[in-house]
Order: structure tokens, then C-alpha cells, then sequence
């Protein structure tokens, strides 16, 4: 394999274990529990240029390069992670943590309960996105850093980095929301059920225990993946990739797959299932459902909750994202012009809906890389 | 840093430590100036989004948009100053404009080309849509949609309940005391709410 310059390479994750029990929103604590990480840079002598990488629905740690030389994707944000890329491992300590609850080596539904010798399966208490966070700090302090330059993240990620700004006030200088919502809306909690009901409905769940059973309820995961995805692009976008087109070039007359547009979301469904995890998957949708910063920390004003702010904001949207759209955006731009804080706000626009938070329109990548420039001077990197 | 002239003008009539909002704030010369310079903090409007990025490149805080959209963005008296340069002859929606900018701000700065200007009318006269320094396009591609003289702009004002606090009225860097509706290029306003 040809070595590209702007790739991090091979990478190894890392695994940090906190006996340190964790109170969840919940009340449910977490006795002991496990991070699974990976770092890309050289965290320098001050620790000042680390920067957090949160993930979204299905995303994870493996956020840039590869584990092995023929893996055939790297990781989910290798085209903004590397040497000379807008996060420019050059001169940050780029730190990509798989939450809670996951199902990509942090202590999850799927991982054995110490204390039963059992997968957690459906014990595996609720997560939110501040029991994230809380997390990621203490992951903070395992790695040294007391201050992140900056929190990144799309979607759910950018969640993530809002609560962080409002959570840990002090411990992060910039906080980057990408293609984000300060609270979901009923429409994205009705998507979010939708998906839940396929999982929870499958024959193969078995009310979140199927580990035990050697079942995997994949018909459940497929469909809620399905439904995801197509919220996921635009309406335009998905025009222009798939049309109308027909794999056979005529109707059938039954129900085989048919369209491309079939034909791809079945084999997004299928892919999905063969590695995620359905409970991982309820609790990731639940924890979008319940987030809602400005009623936690604003008696429901997000401008009264975002005072307590101290980082600087970019805030970016996608002019096709309808699942979280500019406006959701806006609301959080507004609320922070009105706390009066440091912000600035971007509509890119792109064809690639909600998804493009992960693609490489030019404007995007110009604007990050400006951004993260500004971050960069600021950590004295 | 050297400002362009017209944007010097704006510059000194902003007190040190307000908090602006320029609209239309292009690549945020105006806004890094005022921080550098007077301490100012704000925000810049644009709808370019590489201009956004120039903004973005330079630390101005900057928020894309479409000022057609309005500012309801923005509280009422959030700022102490609000800038609109040489925009407000494009744009279509100039009093609601003009009426947001006095709901966000104390006061309001408004700079316009003056189509009252001598040679505008003189090659009026002689037959032809005008092209000046400060209206440099074409009638068939110009963005210039509501040009206006000083004259008209004072009436809309009053029309309005607006209050005039201060004009200067310009040509090629100079200033214009002397029959301004005819000798200046570029017009300068400071308005406030009349009370």
C-alpha cells in the first residue's frame, strides 16, 4: 500500500477502565465501565492542543486511518482527521472515544456485567448525552487534558459538544456543533420511535435479551436503519442517485426488489445489522430524544442555559438537511447571540442532506479549516 | 490596517466598546477593524458564504444569511450600533430594513450611493442609465434595485419616524458641504429612533 501523506496511518485503539462509579441521569449507577479510545497527533507539553472528537447514532472511535493495511474503509472521518486536513494532526491531539452504550468496545449492552457474569442485554441502564459527556471528561483527565482547544461533532455528536460548553464551562475553548438541533422535534422523536417499535417488535429481541439466545433481531435493525437513512439524505440527492431507476429495467409485478432505491437501502439495512447492536441502537435514539439542554440547565430557555458558556461556537447546517435543519441550527445560533457569546454560523450548501456533515463539500472543508486555524492559534499550535 | 475611506467614515462615528452588528458585512474589514481598534464586539451578517469564510479566517463573528429575511435573530436593543454599507440599494425590502435595524440598535448607520449625483444626471441628460464610480454596473446587470437621492432618503426617514442625527455626504475621499444632492457621490447617515 502506497503511503498517503494525509492519512494518520495505522492506528490501534485503547481501552481505559474507570472504577469510579458514574451516576447516570437516570439514578442508575455504573460501578466500573470501560472507554474504548483512539488518538491521532502528539499531545504537546501544555496539553493545550487536544481536541474531542464525539460520534453520532452509529458512529464510534475509529474515527480516522486504519487497523490493518487492507482494511478497505478507514475510519468515519479520515477526510477531515489527518496530516494537513482541516483537523490537522500535525498540530492537534485528535481524540476519538466510542460513548456508553456502544457496541464498538465500550462498556455497552452487549459487554459482560461484572456482577453477573451476563451480558448486560437489557439490564444496560438508559444513557443521555450528559452521562456521555461526564464520561469523555473523565476520559479527559485519563489522558491528561484539562482543557480541550476544541469539541467537535456532527448530528448527535454536536450534542455532545453543546452539553460539554454548558457542562464543563471551563474545559474547552471552542465548541464546533455540526448539522445539529438543540432538542429534538416531535417529527425527529416519532422517526426515532418508528425505528425503536422495529427493534422492540422483532421475534428475534427478546426484550433486549438475545445474546443468551444466540439470536440477532436483524430484521428489526435492517428496517430501523432503512428508515434512517433515508432521513438521512436529501429528497434532491437521492433524485439524482437513484431516480426511478429500475435494476432490471422493467416493473415485475411482485415484490422483490425492484427500484435502486430498494436495492440500496437493503443493503445499507443488511450491512448495518451484521454489526450494530439493537440495544446499542434504542439507547442512542433515546438519549437524542431526551436531550433538551435549554430545559435542563434553562428552566427552557436555551439563551439563559447557554450564559454559563465560555467556549467560542461554530455553529454549520446544510442547506438540504431536513432531518436536522438550518433552521434547528439557527435556534442555537440565535440563542447564543442572545447570551450574547462568541459565535459564528455557516449554511453550507450541499445536496447530501443530513449525511453531509461526513462528505467533502468544498465550502465546508474551507470553513473548517479556517475555524480550526483560529483553534489552532489559540492552543499556540 | 488601512480601512477603505468609506468605511473609515463609518468607523469613527462608532463609540469604542459598543457592540456592533454590521449587515452585509462582506469579508469583515469594518468588524476586525473596530475589534483591533475600538474594542467593539459583534456580529456580521452575510449571504456569500466565502466572504463567510473570510470572516471565519480572520475571528469576526459572522452569521450567514439573507437580510431579505429580516433580523429576527436578534433581540430588540441588543446593539448599540447597527451598519448596513451600500447595501440598501440592492435590497427589496427597505423599510422593514431600516425599521428592524432601529428595533436591534440605539442607532443605525446607513451609507448609499446618491443617484442625485452630477454626472449620474448628466449622462441621464444624455440619454443613457448612469455608470459612476459608486453605481459601477451596467442597467442590465446591476444589483441596484431601489437607488435614491439624499432628498428621497430623508423622506423615507420621516416617513418612518426616523430621526437623522448626523449626514456626510462624500466624492473620491472628500467631503461635500455644497449642494450634496448634486456634488456627492457617496451618502452617510446616522439615524435613531425619533422620540
Amino acid at each position: 500500500m502506497n503511503h498517503d501523506p494525509h492519512s494518520v496511518g495505522l492506528v490501534c485503539p485503547q481501552t481505559a477502565h474507570f472504577s469510579t462509579p458514574l451516576t447516570l441521569a437516570s439514578g442508575h449507577v455504573l460501578p466500573s465501565y470501560e472507554l474504548v479510545f483512539e488518538t491521532y497527533g502528539t499531545l504537546n507539553q501544555q496539553a493545550s492542543n487536544a481536541i474531542l472528537i464525539c460520534h453520532a447514532l452509529s458512529g464510534h472511535h475509529h474515527v480516522a486511518g486504519r487497523h490493518h493495511p487492507d482494511d478497505k474503509a478507514a475510519g468515519w472521518w479520515d477526510n477531515m482527521v489527518g496530516p494537513g486536513k482541516p483537523i490537522d494532526t500535525d498540530r492537534f491531539f485528535v481524540v476519538g472515544v466510542n460513548n456508553l452504550g456502544g457496541c464498538h468496545g465500550s462498556t455497552g449492552p452487549r459487554s459482560i456485567n461484572p456482577a453477573t457474569g451476563q451480558p448486560y442485554g437489557s439490564s444496560f441502564p438508559v444513557v443521555t448525552v450528559p452521562d456521555w459527556v461526564h464520561a469523555q471528561a473523565r476520559l479527559a483527565d485519563y489522558l491528561g487534558i484539562r482543557c480541550w482547544a476544541a469539541v467537535i461533532g456532527g448530528s448527535l455528536g454536536g450534542m455532545q459538544a453543546l452539553e460539554w460548553s454548558i457542562r464543563f464551562p471551563d474545559r474547552l475553548h471552542h465548541a464546533l456543533v455540526i448539522a445539529s438541533a438543540p432538542k429534538l422535534t416531535a417529527q425527529n422523536i416519532a422517526f426515532n420511535d418508528v425505528a425503536r417499535q422495529a427493534i422492540l417488535t422483532d421475534p428475534e429481541f427478546y426484550g433486549g435479551d438475545f445474546y443468551q439466545k444466540d439470536a440477532i433481531p436483524r430484521r428489526g435493525l435492517r428496517l430501523a436503519r432503512m428508515l434512517g437513512h433515508i432521513t438521512y439524505l436529501s429528497d434532491d440527492g437521492m433524485g439524482e442517485k437513484f431516480g426511478r431507476l429500475l435494476r432490471s429495467g422493467e416493473y415485475k409485478f411482485g415484490y422483490d426488489v425492484e427500484f435502486e432505491i430498494e436495492s440500496y437501502l437493503r443493503y445499507q439495512g443488511d450491512k448495518f445489522s451484521d454489526y450494530f447492536d439493537a440495544n446499542t441502537y434504542l439507547l442512542m435514539t433515546k438519549a437524542l430524544d431526551y436531550f433538551d439542554p435549554g430545559t435542563e440547565w434553562g428552566q427552557g430557555d436555551l439563551a439563559r442555559a447557554l450564559q454559563r458558556a465560555e467556549a467560542k461556537f461554530l455553529i454549520a447546517a446544510f442547506t438540504t438537511d431536513w432531518r436536522f435543519s438550518p433552521a434547528r441550527s439557527k435556534e442555537i445560533v440565535k440563542a447564543l447571540i442572545d447570551a450574547q457569546k462568541t459565535v459564528s454560523y455557516a449554511e453550507i450548501e450541499s445536496a447530501h442532506g443530513h449525511d453531509a456533515f461526513l462528505m467533502t463539500d468544498p465550502p465546508y472543508v474551507a470553513l473548517m479549516h479556517a475555524y480550526l486555524n483560529l483553534v489552532a492559534l489559540k492552543a499556540g499550535v | 490596517m488601512m480601512l477603505r475611506s468609506d468605511l473609515q467614515l463609518i468607523a469613527d462615528w462608532i463609540p469604542a466598546r459598543s457592540r456592533v452588528l454590521d449587515l452585509g458585512c462582506g469579508d469583515g474589514q469594518l468588524l476586525a477593524y473596530l475589534s483591533q481598534h475600538k474594542k467593539v464586539v459583534g456580529y456580521g451578517v452575510e449571504i456569500d458564504v466565502n466572504n463567510v469564510i473570510r470572516c471565519v479566517s480572520s475571528g469576526i463573528n459572522v452569521v450567514q444569511g439573507d437580510l431579505e429575511a429580516g433580523l429576527s435573530d436578534f433581540q430588540s436593543d441588543a446593539f448599540d450600533v447597527v451598519v448596513l454599507s451600500q447595501t440598501i440599494q440592492a435590497m427589496r425590502h427597505i423599510e422593514q430594513i431600516m425599521v428592524e435595524m432601529l428595533r436591534v440598535g440605539r442607532e443605525a448607520i446607513v451609507s448609499f450611493p446618491n443617484f442625485g449625483y452630477w454626472k449620474n444626471r448628466l449622462q441621464i441628460l444624455q440619454g443613457h442609465m448612469p455608470v459612476s464610480e459608486t453605481i459601477p454596473y451596467d442597467w442590465h446587470n446591476t444589483p441596484n434595485i431601489h437607488l435614491c437621492m439624499l432628498r428621497d432618503f430623508e423622506a423615507l426617514c420621516a416617513k418612518n419616524q426616523i430621526e437623522v442625527k448626523e449626514r456626510v455626504v462624500m466624492d473620491g475621499g472628500s467631503r461635500i458641504d455644497f449642494l450634496p444632492n448634486l456634488l456627492g457621490s457617496l451618502a452617510f447617515y446616522r439615524i435613531g429612533r425619533a422620540v
